[in-house]
């Protein structure tokens, strides 16, 4: 069987014909299967839904209890049949709940890895490398400049920076699933054992996380209520990127914006933003995570998603490993 | 080099003028000799490294790396020092720890010890020792492009906050000295005893002079005061002593290689205060020209003959610091001006004059004299207490500037953007433009951009109003709504306006700032590009 005939793309996303089901389909399908909940993978309005467990709390969480008709756990490594088609999810280490998914039929195993990482996260299961035909990776860094550094030195100049500028308010921009609890994870991890004030829409994960056994220490709503911008006085502030350039943000105290994303790499990057203390922390692979992942699973296919599918491509023809993008659609660049 | 590359990280990032003196001041403190020195002159301009040419480093780049997947990197992020910074492959990324990086003093030593031929192998070996930030920083350095928006002078503030010594003092002291500024670094920290200056034609910290405001001339006495015309041109310091001559900005940057027509004409020693100007000297028959014509010579490294030609620069002298060698800097400014009148008579009078008196009794006729002037390169009137000395800084009292009204216009908001630290959730920045006859029609066209001169209770006005009109984004920008009777007018106060190439419009402001917000007016009201063009005219005209 060649490996189009299992799983190809089209409009709606991945589609298995024989198993008759989509991987993060970006339409409302009959039935799909969920890699993790960041909301460009996991859609609300489909029929039925099969992800890990965390992945559907998370998904209910966010679009409410109604979000599909019909829903189905996978534990990590269990093997479930769809119409002949053998699925399993195992440990992506993006966010958590994160998996990959293998599909295989007759021999041909695929695996659709979603967005991963190699670096250490504490606060979701880690990256396991599963054998396959085809891997399906994400290119979200694939650029020969992308190299992210420990996310503790990083976290470290949030604390320089803390010292330096003690009157300041530390606000740090953070996607509300998975990078700004694990930011505040690092920052315990660091020693810092202040309050951590959070955005309204990081309320909710926080409490998932924390219900999965995520110890994230003493973090508290940043309302204003009766209090002055004194309140925030060198405090550090954890909250969606968009909120900041909002009215928000006036509540802080001389707000010094921080940013923890990959893209914070490269400096124009960062300027043009107005962030004033990028942190390179990412969810993602950098390249040379990329490049050492494909070389261990050591696949005869190699076939890119969203992201900066060309280098990838480039970089396997030159390995001599068979690649080719997919140009799907409707998965954000900034989902970092 | 670790230190000095978080510390450019740093400041490339921090856009308030007190955060940049706080990570300077920091930087100096905890830095050792001579990398703190160098770390300085780098960020003074003063540092002197072995050149690197950017082709070197590409082909240095693509020994180790496919040509195809350089490209695709160095599209993305625009700037080459950074790019090879980021993909250099060194194998090293995680077996070089802080502590066994080559420092920025090692750095400098080794790259201005070597041979033509040895360049290319010693830059290979440093990027394979640096981490990517000290990369960068060591790129930027080696190519001659550090552009982190720190002045020498902000460098010598964070000097004085780490020591508090006066940052007057540190600039008195800042020419005679060099990197790594070793003997400057142990009197800042009580270590030595002031460096002693072997020549006094080094630059000296210039007095400012204070607007008048409201009220402030009701408490003086006219008597006491001299006033002189203001021009327009430049401020310059002049130094010779025992054959060195050097023409120094008012910030202390050395312009001497761009004037040399006024340099060959220094017959004198000692140090002179003054105007720079093009045109002709008062003891000339050709008059002063416009700052615009000032401008082709400026921030030149050299100058062509045809320059020297067509835009001949003097200097017209205002104040003495040094005569000879003997500082008179204590002496009252009547007795600096009869020595100065001395030094000018017998200076070259094509390129020297004195900056004349402007004869007055009470304020009410220096006021009519200060409105219209004799000529347009006049903008407006110094005010000089007759027994003052001369002290560096802006002291209020001893001298006032008093200008001519500025020029304003009122011009329609057409697009906006955030600001930074404090007013980063706040529309801060404002493009405006005003009415101009274009093929589709009457159009308003973009002038200018002013970020300051409002009220913060007017900042909220004007950012409200960006929030509820914005009709597109493109980046951090919005552009909002501005048609004939809907829109936002502001009144633009600016200080003069030169010709521009660069501009649609071709017209650019100086110094625009928002004067006041004319709620009260309509966009229809608004001022024409040919309000704009004519002040130009005007202005060149006469000049």
């Amino acid at each position: 069987m060649k490996p189009e005939a299992l799983l190809h793309p089209t409009p709606a996303g991945l589609f298995c014909p024989i198993g008759r089901f989509h991987v993060d389909p970006v339409r409302p399908v009959e039935r799909a299967l969920i890699t993790h909940g960041h909301s460009d993978h996991a859609r609300a309005g489909h029929a039925k839904v099969l992800a890990t467990r965390q992945t559907l709390d998370i998904m209910r969480l966010r679009y409410g209890d109604d979000f599909c008709s019909g829903e189905q756990a996978a534990a990590f490594g269990e093997e479930i049949d769809i119409e002949g088609v053998r699925v399993s999810f195992h440990p992506a280490g993006h966010v958590l709940g994160s998996a990959q998914i293998a599909i295989e039929k007759d021999g041909l195993r695929i695996v659709v890895s979603g967005d991963y990482k190699r670096g250490i996260d504490p606060t979701c299961a880690p990256f396991v490398p599963v054998a396959c035909d085809v891997f399906i990776t994400e290119a979200t860094f694939g650029l020969p400049v992308f190299h992210h550094p420990d996310p503790k030195e990083e976290i470290a100049k949030l604390l320089t920076s803390l010292k330096q500028f003690p009157e300041r308010s530390h606000l740090i921009g953070a996607y509300a699933l998975g990078k700004a609890q694990r930011v505040i994870r690092l920052i315990r991890d660091c020693g810092y054992s202040e309050p951590i004030f959070i955005h309204g829409a990081l309320a909710k994960l926080c409490e998932y996380y924390v219900g999965e056994g995520i110890d994230l220490g003493d973090i508290r709503p940043a309302t204003i209520e009766k209090s002055s911008p004194a309140a925030f006085r060198g405090a550090v502030v954890v909250g969606p990127p968009s909120a900041f350039q909002d009215r928000w943000a006036r509540r802080f105290n001389e707000p010094l914006i921080a940013f923890a994303s990959g893209w914070m790499m490269v400096r124009q990057r960062a300027k043009q933003g107005g962030v004033e203390l990028p942190l390179v922390i990412s969810d993602h692979c950098d390249w040379p995570e990329l490049l050492a992942t494909i070389e261990e699973i050591g696949p005869s296919e190699v076939w890119v998603t969203h992201g900066r599918e060309e280098a990838l491509v480039r970089w396997c023809e030159l390995k001599n490993i068979p690649a080719r993008p997919l140009h799907l659609v409707g998965y954000e660049d900034e989902g970092d | 080099m670790k230190a000095f590359a978080t510390l450019l990280d740093r400041l490339v990032f921090t856009p308030s003028r007190n955060g940049k003196l706080t990570l300077l001041a920091d930087y100096f403190r905890d830095t050792p000799d001579p990398d703190r020195g160098y770390g300085l002159a780098a960020l003074a301009g003063g540092l002197d490294l072995k050149g690197v040419k950017p082709a070197m480093l590409r082909d240095l780049v693509l020994e180790r790396m496919d040509p195809i997947l350089f490209q695709y990197s160095y599209d993305y992020v625009g700037d080459l020092a950074e790019t090879i910074s980021l993909v250099w492959d060194g194998g090293a990324k995680d077996t070089i720890d802080d502590e066994h990086q080559p420092r920025l003093g090692e750095v400098v030593t080794r790259m201005n010890s070597l041979g033509r031929t040895e360049v290319r192998s010693a830059v290979r070996d440093l990027l394979d020792r640096l981490d990517p930030s000290s990369r960068f920083a060591f790129l930027k350095l080696a190519t001659g492009s550090l552009r982190i928006g720190v002045s020498a002078r902000l460098a010598k503030q964070a000097l004085s906050d780490m020591s508090g010594k006066d940052v007057t003092e540190i600039e008195t002291l800042w020419h005679g000295l060099a990197p790594p500024y070793e003997p400057l670094f142990a009197w800042l920290e009580g270590r030595a005893e002031k460096p002693v200056l072997a020549t006094p034609a080094i630059f000296h910290s210039v007095m400012l002079a204070n607007p008048v405001e409201e009220g402030d001339l009701q408490k003086i006495d006219p008597l006491d005061y001299a006033a002189e015309w203001k021009w327009d041109g430049i401020r310059v310091q002049m130094s010779s002593y025992s054959g060195t001559k050097k023409l120094y900005s008012r910030s202390g940057d050395d312009i001497t290689g761009a004037f040399p027509d006024i340099v060959a004409a220094i017959n004198f020693e000692g140090v002179i205060d003054g105007e720079l100007l093009v045109g002709g000297t008062v003891r000339s028959s050709s008059p002063t020209r416009t700052f615009s014509d000032l401008q082709q010579r400026l921030n030149r490294k050299t100058v062509t003959a045809k320059m020297l030609d067509e835009y001949p620069a003097f200097v017209r002298a205002y104040d003495l610091l040094f005569q000879g060698d003997m500082d008179i800097r204590a002496r009252s400014f009547f007795e600096r001006r009869d020595r100065l009148a001395g030094i000018i008579e017998g200076a070259p009078h094509d390129r020297f004059d004195l900056s004349q008196l402007v004869p007055f009794t009470t304020w009410e006729e220096l006021d009519s004299l200060r409105i219209a002037p004799p000529e347009p390169v006049i903008e407006g009137v110094m005010i000089k207490r007759k027994d003052s000395p001369y002290q560096a800084g802006r002291l209020k009292g001893p001298w006032f500037k008093w200008k001519r009204d500025p020029y304003n216009i009122d011009a329609v908001m057409l697009y906006a953007q955030r600001g930074h630290g404090k007013r980063s959730s706040y529309y801060s920045d404002f493009t405006f433009g005003v009415w101009a006859e274009t093929p589709d029609g009457e159009e308003l066209v973009p002038v200018g951009k002013a970020y300051f001169g409002f009220t913060d209770a007017e900042l909220e006005v004007l950012d409200k109003f960006v929030r509820d009109n914005t009709v597109d984004r493109f980046g951090p920008v919005r552009a909002v709504r501005a048609e004939p009777c809907f829109g936002f007018v502001l009144e633009v106060a600016f200080e003069g306006i030169n010709r521009s190439t660069r501009h649609k419009s071709g017209v650019a402001m100086r110094f625009p700032r928002i004067a006041r917000l004319r709620q009260d007016k309509l966009p229809r009201d608004a001022d024409r590009l040919s309000t704009l063009t004519a002040m130009l005219g005007a202005k060149t005209g006469q000049g």
